[in-house]
């Protein structure tokens, strides 16, 4: 079996740990050769080589892959395919979008959101936002599968596996980019963080967000948020936890006026240690939390700010 | 322009999920089923294009078992002007996986001619997040998913997409198909004579084997199970206490 993994790159830059948890769920299937496709992606490539479980890197660069549009990637991973019986990738935003089009161009059902490998036939993943979970055995030739980063450790690194060029695709020429709005933060990325303080509906408002935000510098945490701070406009898109949001297990994780409906939960309930804090003692988040506190957020924050 | 939209009759977000005891299923008999959360956002978007002068014809089409004409019912009170069922199961328990799904929309699209399809960005039950991607691409057309803006632009659409690293926007070449996060709009609810109109919209019934599709699941359930209860912990009686736990368990 030989496994063909698509790295996360973005701006050039490997995401070590998307990836390196990635190689880790793939080296179960068999020989894992990396792909790194952007518009420069040396050092991404030189990087990937470092994974240990790495047999193989492919290095793509072209400017067609600098934005990882969905078309020019797939058509990039169809035109290698053939050497590979299982194409995969860390379920991020970027594989969500291009894996299913691979998936299809192959004639196979693409698996998502993989927690767990059986056999090289066989996968696990969650349904229902995580209320169930369904093994399920697939019957294609080529098993195209995106993997839950947060259920698989990083493999190490030290490796030095050989790095190979090869050319791009055909431009399918379906779609341009236009612009990028990344908000620039020093704090840890959300999937990867020991530590995530998440705020909710309960924080009433952006500026409020603040109190959350000072808790977590404090802690070295990155910030999460609930849907309807999201929506509230409390807290940008990529800070919601969740069944659609992004999926996160720290060490600890701090849930400060968030109910704890299922769509939340389905994104933070693998968490080692779940805080809530909560001024309603009937909030079903104090049901799968290890420490709860019924108090108002505002007093409470501050004063763990503080002591802390 | 026509406008499709493919909406998908999922158990109500609200329901709480039940793992059948035998491992075969989670139980859908007499449980409450919607239209799926993010299938209305794309209604209510397809909608606001008619209303814009920018779509002359909205078209509702769901795939599955006979109830799902519901599902339709309500889009059409929503403001589709026409529905299409597509029989592919009389089990209720039986989900057409994407594949097959994206298969059967291709067919009516070679049918309908829409210049834009757009659906969800995910069904809420099987969370597989794929059937857009996949019609994409069996078509060869461009493709803009988890929308969070729509700006339809004659030959091409300017989309601005939820992605974990913020916002990108770009621009397809149309015709396209477009998925939709939860911010794009809030969806409206049928008013009463609206639900009435509904009733007498016209509804297609048509078969998977009308279309000549085989959907026959690629990915065969061994077994569904519950995920590991998480138990709840304590509540402490003050932040103090909490500061104390959180050092005496290491987290902090
Ligand atoms: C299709 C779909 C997808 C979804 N995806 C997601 C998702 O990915 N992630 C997600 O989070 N949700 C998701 N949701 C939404 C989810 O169902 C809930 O609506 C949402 O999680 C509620 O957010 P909340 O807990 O912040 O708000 P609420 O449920 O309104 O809870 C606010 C909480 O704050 C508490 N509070 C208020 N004031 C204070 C105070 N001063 N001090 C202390 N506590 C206070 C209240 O007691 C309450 O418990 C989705 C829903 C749908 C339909
Ligand atoms: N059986 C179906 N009938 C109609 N539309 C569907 C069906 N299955 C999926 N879809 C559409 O595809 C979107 C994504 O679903 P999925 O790929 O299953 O997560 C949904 O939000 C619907 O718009």
């Amino acid at each position: 079996m030989s496994v063909l993994l698509i790295a996360e790159i973005n701006d050039g830059t490997l995401a070590m740990d998307a990836t390196a948890k990635a190689v880790t769920a793939a080296a179960k299937l068999g020989d894992v050769t990396v792909l790194c496709a952007g518009e420069t992606c040396a050092d991404a490539a030189a990087e990937a080589a470092t994974i240990d479980g790495v047999a193989k890197v492919l290095c793509a660069e072209d400017a067609l892959y600098g934005h990882r549009l969905a078309e020019a990637v797939a058509a990039l991973i169809v035109s290698v395919a053939d050497d590979y019986s299982h194409i995969v990738a860390p379920a991020t935003t970027d594989a969500k979008n291009i894996l299913p089009r691979v998936a299809a161009l192959l004639d196979a059902m693409v698996i998502t959101d993989v927690t767990a490998v059986v056999d090289a036939d066989t996968f696990e993943r969650p349904i229902y936002a995580g209320n169930a979970v369904q093994t399920v055995k697939s019957k294609d030739d080529k098993k195209v599968i995106s993997f839950r980063t947060s259920t698989f450790d990083a493999a190490g690194t030290g490796n030095s596996a050989a790095v190979e060029t090869i050319g791009a695709a055909d431009d399918p020429a379906l779609s341009e980019w236009v612009a990028d709005k990344v908000a620039e933060s020093d704090r840890p990325e959300l999937t990867s963080a020991g530590v995530v303080v998440s705020g909710g509906r309960g924080v009433g408002s952006e500026d409020d967000f603040a109190l959350i935000e000072k808790l977590a510098d404090k802690l070295g945490a990155a910030v999460g948020a609930s849907r309807a701070a999201v929506d509230s406009g409390f807290a940008p898109n990529d800070w919601q936890v969740g069944q659609t949001g992004k999926v996160v297990a720290p060490e600890l994780y701090i849930a400060v006026g968030i109910s704890g409906a299922i769509q939340h939960l389905a994104g933070m309930k693998d968490s080692k240690i779940i805080v809530a804090i909560n001024k309603d003692e009937e909030a079903p988040i104090f049901q799968v939390a290890d420490y709860g506190l019924v108090a108002d957020l505002f007093e409470a924050v501050p004063e763990l700010n503080e002591k802390l | 322009m026509k406008v499709l939209v493919p909406v998908k009759r999922v158990i109500d977000y609200n329901v709480k999920v039940r793992v059948k005891a035998d491992g075969s299923g989670v139980d859908l008999a007499n449980v409450k089923m919607s239209m799926n959360p993010f299938d209305e956002i794309a209604v209510e978007e397809a909608i606001r294009l008619k209303e814009a002068g920018k779509a002359d014809e909205v078209i509702a089409v769901s795939i599955g078992v006979k109830q799902a004409q519901e599902t339709l019912r309500t889009a059409l009170a929503m403001g589709a002007d026409r529905a299409i069922l597509v029989e592919a199961t009389d089990d209720v328990h039986t989900d057409i996986e994407p594949l097959a799904v994206a298969k059967i929309l291709a067919k009516v699209i070679e049918e309908e001619q829409p210049g834009l399809v757009l659906c969800g960005k995910q069904a809420i039950d099987n969370d597989m997040n794929a059937t857009g991607q996949m019609l994409s691409a069996l078509l060869g057309w461009s493709q803009a998913m988890y929308a969070n803006n729509v700006d339809i632009d004659g030959d091409h659409a300017v989309v601005t997409r939820e992605v974990d690293g913020g916002l990108q926007t770009i621009k397809v070449k149309m015709p396209t198909i477009i998925s939709t996060d939860l911010r794009l709009n809030e969806p409206r609810y049928a008013s009463l004579p609206n639900i009435m109109k509904a009733k007498k919209k016209p509804l297609d019934q048509k078969t998977a084997a009308d279309y000549g599709v085989d959907v026959s699941p690629r990915l065969e359930i061994l077994s569904t199970s519950e995920p590991e209860a998480r138990k709840a912990g304590e509540i402490v009686g003050s932040v103090d206490e909490l500061v104390s736990k959180l050092k005496e368990a290491g987290a902090v």
